[in-house]
């Protein structure tokens, strides 16, 4: 259970951010946030994993209040959150099989079933067999696969995906829609910021639009 | 996985870190040699310096002369005194006649025929159990305050001439290795702090899959560590230099006066403690520069 209390997120000197948004997300939802750029679908997701602490109000994901934890228990927090963002954000010193290890041996996992994690997660987006190929020789979509690969890996309960399909053809873009909707039907928590909410509307999604910062209206699945 | 794996596989990727910029690390290790180098050199000059002044001066001695009336049973008991004290390793009688005979002995013969008696004392010469000047005082005092003793002579002056000059050595040396550690924290700090900026893209994602602070941290302490060893190496590898090129000069210095000396290695324990000393002062320096970048970072 994901809620926010009158969370508000001011960035100083600018008009973006969150005002006063109130909501409850429950286990094993899906939920679309949409909005034009700047109204803050970002801002929301980052205040999540505690990216971004909220400036006034409360998020608390399951009984955490994720504005009070301290450093160390963000840490064990984000464990139990995948995150895609809008660049993918692999590391382009290693290969796609080493980025989404990654994850893994940040949680302890032995190299041998870090590595059988790492396979399976990669042959559930689609690239199986392409872990030892660098992220530049992958096209965007196949680094956006691969950096949902590693956000899943670890096996979270929580999806968090900002913008997973922009610049993307329709053809990629759907395929990765697919993905989501795959982890949702799993049971994950799936939270998507997108321009293109229709792109899931085929899911049945929760959706939620936001404008300049507050939002406006929630339509249940 | 357990605390040990975490480290070895946080070593294994500090290890690949140095391999990965060899020229850098290796440039690295050899400031880090040479500047570890003064201070030990000198650590190992005045070591071998205070071993050849003792063998050249031979050990120190007190010698106790006794009352002209104390009789044979006197010396016994002092004799007896001595062979029970712990502090002293040994200790020879010499009977005024024997003194006598050594005086003559010397060169003194025609003197001594004109003196009416022989006026030399019986006497003991002593050899204490090291050669720190508190424990001569320590012993002369004892000495002093047995009747049976007229004087007590002691051979020190020298030791603490000798001691004063060692520690004014020991000190000067200290206060260049505590300059020169200073520079290799710095310098450990600067290369950790450049490493930290290459692999800045890399924290941050580990920080947003959920790397606490102490995973980010170890292979940077370990990297801190092993440069400081790989420098402590270095400085290793110029000692052994050093006392290789001054082992025949000293050798034959040495055979000039008579005597045989052979300047010593550091011996395994004195490398173990500077190659330990150097991996904390590397570490050290990774420490504060992975805190600095942690706390700016947030």
């Amino acid at each position: 259970m994901i809620v926010f209390d009158h969370v508000s997120l001011r960035y100083p000197g600018t008009e973006g951010g969150l005002r006063d948004a109130s909501f409850s997300i429950s286990q094993g939802e899906l939920v679309v946030l949409s909005g034009h750029s700047g109204a803050g679908k970002s801002s929301l997701l980052k205040l999540i994993p505690a990216i971004e602490r909220p400036s006034s109000g409360r998020v608390l994901v399951g009984d955490q209040d994720v504005g009070r934890l301290p450093r160390q228990a963000i840490a064990f927090l984000r464990r139990r959150i995948g995150l895609v963002l809008q660049e993918s954000r692999l590391l382009l010193d290693r290969d796609i099989f080493d980025n989404v290890m990654l994850p893994l041996l940040i949680t302890g996992h032995s190299a041998t079933d870090a590595a059988k994690r790492a396979n399976a997660a990669l042959e559930r987006v689609g690239l199986s067999g392409r872990g030892k190929e660098m992220p530049l020789a992958l096209s965007g979509g196949e680094q956006q696969r691969a950096a949902i690969a590693r956000a899943v890996v670890n096996r979270p309960s929580i999806l968090l995906a900002d913008e997973p399909t922009a610049h993307l053809d329709a053809a990629y873009a759907r395929d990765i829609a697919a993905l989501f909707q795959s982890f949702h039907a799993a049971g994950v928590t799936v939270i998507l910021a997108t321009h293109d909410a229709d792109l899931f509307s085929d899911m049945q999604p929760r959706r939620m639009t936001l404008n300049q910062g507050q939002l406006n209206a929630q339509e249940p699945a | 996985m357990s605390w040990l794996g975490d480290h070895l596989l946080a070593a294994q990727r500090a290890a690949r870190q140095l391999a990965g910029n060899l020229i850098g690390s290796l440039l690295t290790a050899l400031v880090i040699g040479i500047a570890l180098a003064l201070p030990a050199g000198g650590l190992l000059l005045l070591d071998n310096a205070g071993r050849a002044l003792g063998e050249a001066s031979g050990r120190p001695e007190i010698s106790i002369f006794m009352n002209e009336k104390a009789g044979r049973a006197a010396s016994d008991e002092i004799a007896r005194r001595l062979q029970a004290d712990s502090r002293i390793a040994s200790q020879r009688y010499v009977p005024r006649d024997e003194a006598l005979k050594q005086l003559a002995d010397s060169g003194l013969a025609d003197v001594i025929e004109d003196l009416p008696d022989n006026p030399l004392p019986d006497a003991f010469v002593v050899t204490p159990r090291g050669e720190d000047p508190a424990l001569f005082n320590e012993l002369r005092e004892t000495f002093s305050g047995w009747p049976e003793v007229a004087h007590v002579q002691l051979d020190s002056a020298w030791i603490e001439r000798l001691h004063a000059l060692l520690e004014l050595g020991r000190k000067a040396v200290a206060l260049l290795a505590a300059l020169l550690a200073s520079a290799l924290v710095i310098v450990t700090f600067n290369t950790i702090r450049l490493q930290l900026l290459t692999q800045r893209a890399e924290i941050e994602v580990s920080r947003l899959l959920g790397a606490t602070d102490r995973y980010i941290r170890r292979p940077f302490l370990w990297q801190g560590a092993l440069q400081g060893m790989l420098g402590g190496l270095v400085a290793w590898a110029l000692l052994g230099a050093m006392v290789d090129a001054l082992a025949g000069p000293v050798s034959r210095l040495a055979a000039s006066y008579g005597t045989v000396f052979t300047l010593q290695w550091p011996d395994a324990p004195q490398v173990v403690t500077m190659l330990g000393m150097v991996a904390a002062l590397g570490l050290l320096g990774a420490l504060l520069s992975v805190n600095r970048h942690l706390k700016t970072a947030g």
